[in-house]
């Protein structure tokens, strides 16, 4: 298959491309989740995004909180923001951050004015914003302009041996055009990290994933574990599809990022590339939701999700696709799954038919093709806390 | 190999195979693939193994390292024989 060298998507006013064209109605906080979808109630065809944090948080805790909602907000696949909070301060620094990328954004607070007038105010702004976003039009766009992020789930043996190597082979294949890329799940490169740290474009950044995962080990897993966190890492899921042990998940995982692309830097959560072109790899949580909105957060437009037993998870801005390489699953589960790879184990089909197809899906979804994911109204949108709030 | 594959081998050093069919029942002669070498191996099944599950492509003891995709992903903790079942019952991380 030639690869196509271009893709249909929406070119903000930042010089990026969205692959959707979504009006968000984003909650500074917990309590403004209810205004946020009254307005988006009111308003047809735009989208709250409740979450259940922002309150009494500090340090670095508050600043991952501000990067992912302003970066939530600045992802190309959203066209205007209203932001609301039930105060006007920190409401207006998520309006900032996100007005950086020059789109339309406006900020609304709850004290002194209570919900309904908050309600009636921001509706009237997001139909304006909804009409204006309405007449926007797709326009041709190399496909350098994509920006992929990928995480398994649910994952089983037929991840590491079928559905991870075909994200895998598409990333071997689309890196050399200038696409962005990203991968993350900390935790789950535990028994793979030394080979993970050789795949590192510069000795620099491999010392920086070490590091990471390093950090990751002592201040997270170490002094919380009560166990050998067997049904978390692996989870109960992925026990009951054939995985044993965190060392054989992880070299499954790691099939997702090819056998030749190597990663140009290591991102912290939510964190926006900034070295070029490339594959970068993010400090995560291997939880799917809370991964996929950290990666969308920094901006990435279109994510790869292999599963083994049958994740369901989607994103509200970045569409989520699906493969699986389980014959039980595509079958018991196939209105979650846009690419079926189970081929792969019977032989009908090699690696390199499958990553084709996959990327026949990928770019298809960037022109506007609707992910089983949104179709079935996957929105999962969780944000990382670091630590407990004040 | 013209029918598909009942388990597949990552690498030809590892010690376990992944069944890739739904049901395989004690004594079941199994066909498996091994991918880095494109060869075809035989291993009698000496218990039911789920699909996605490990079967033992030699005997196994207590402590030794468990081989897949040609690396270290753990210890066995009880024996195995050739054809067994490989999973938490009998198998354990070393990390953690």
């Amino acid at each position: 298959m030639s690869i196509p060298r271009s893709f249909w998507g929406f070119r903000r006013e930042n010089g990026r491309v969205g692959v959707r064209n979504h009006v968000i109605i984003l909650p500074l906080d917990d309590l403004s989740n209810a205004a946020c979808e009254a307005v988006a109630n009111n308003i047809k065809g735009t989208l709250a995004i409740p979450h259940a944090y922002g309150r009494l948080q500090f340090g670095e805790d508050l600043e991952l909180h501000f990067r992912t909602l302003i970066g939530t907000g600045a992802n190309p696949n959203v066209a205007a923001v209203i932001v609301i909070g039930i105060e006007p301060g920190w409401t207006k620094r998520v309006v900032d951050g996100i007005a950086k990328t020059g789109k339309p954004v406006e900020g609304f607070s709850i004290e002194g004015n209570g919900d309904l007038m908050t309600i009636a105010h921001a509706s009237r702004k997001a139909k304006d914003y909804l009409h204006w976003a309405s007449e926007k039009q797709r326009e041709e766009c190399p496909i350098s302009d994509l920006w992929i992020s990928v995480k398994c789930g649910e994952s089983d043996t037929t991840s590491g041996l079928a559905s991870n190597p075909t994200v895998g082979n598409l990333i071997d294949k689309l890196d050399p055009l200038g696409i962005y890329s990203c991968f993350g799940e900390t935790s789950e490169l535990t028994g793979a990290e030394k080979v993970c740290a050789t795949r590192a474009k510069t000795p620099e950044a491999g010392k920086k994933f070490l590091a990471t995962w390093q950090a990751y080990m002592d201040d997270v897993i170490e002094p919380y574990k009560t166990s050998d966190l067997s049904e978390s890492q692996p989870t109960k899921g992925n026990i009951a599809g054939g995985l044993t042990t965190i060392e054989e998940k992880a070299f499954g995982n790691l099939e997702k990022i090819g056998k030749k692309t190597s990663y140009v830097d290591v991102l912290g959560p939510a964190e926006a590339p900034a070295a070029g072109p490339g594959l970068y790899f993010m400090d995560t949580s291997s939880a799917a939701a809370e991964c996929v909105t950290l990666q969308a957060a920094a901006g990435f437009t279109v994510h790869l999700f292999p599963t083994g037993q049958g994740n369901v998870i989607g994103n509200p801005i970045e569409p989520v696709i699906k493969l699986s390489a389980n014959p039980k699953t595509v079958r018991t589960m196939s209105e979650h799954i846009d690419v079926d790879v189970s081929g792969i184990l019977r032989r009908e089909i090699n690696m390199d038919q499958a990553g084709d197809m996959l990327i026949d899906m990928a770019i298809r979804t960037a022109n506007g093709r609707v992910t089983a994911a949104e179709a079935l109204g996957h929105r999962e949108f969780v944000l990382t806390k670091l630590y407990r709030s004040a | 190999m013209s029918q598909a594959p009942d388990f597949l081998v990552h690498e030809h050093t590892d010690v376990v195979g992944v069944v890739v069919v739904e049901t395989v029942q004690p004594g079941a002669k199994l066909q498996g693939w091994v991918m880095d070498k494109d060869t075809t191996i035989e291993v009698e099944a000496l218990d039911a193994i789920p699909l996605g599950h490990k079967v033992a492509l030699t005997d196994l003891a207590p402590d030794d390292t468990i081989l897949k995709y040609g690396h270290d992903i753990g210890k066995i903790i009880a024996p195995v024989r050739k054809g067994g079942h490989v999973h938490v019952h009998n198998a354990k991380t070393k990390r953690w």
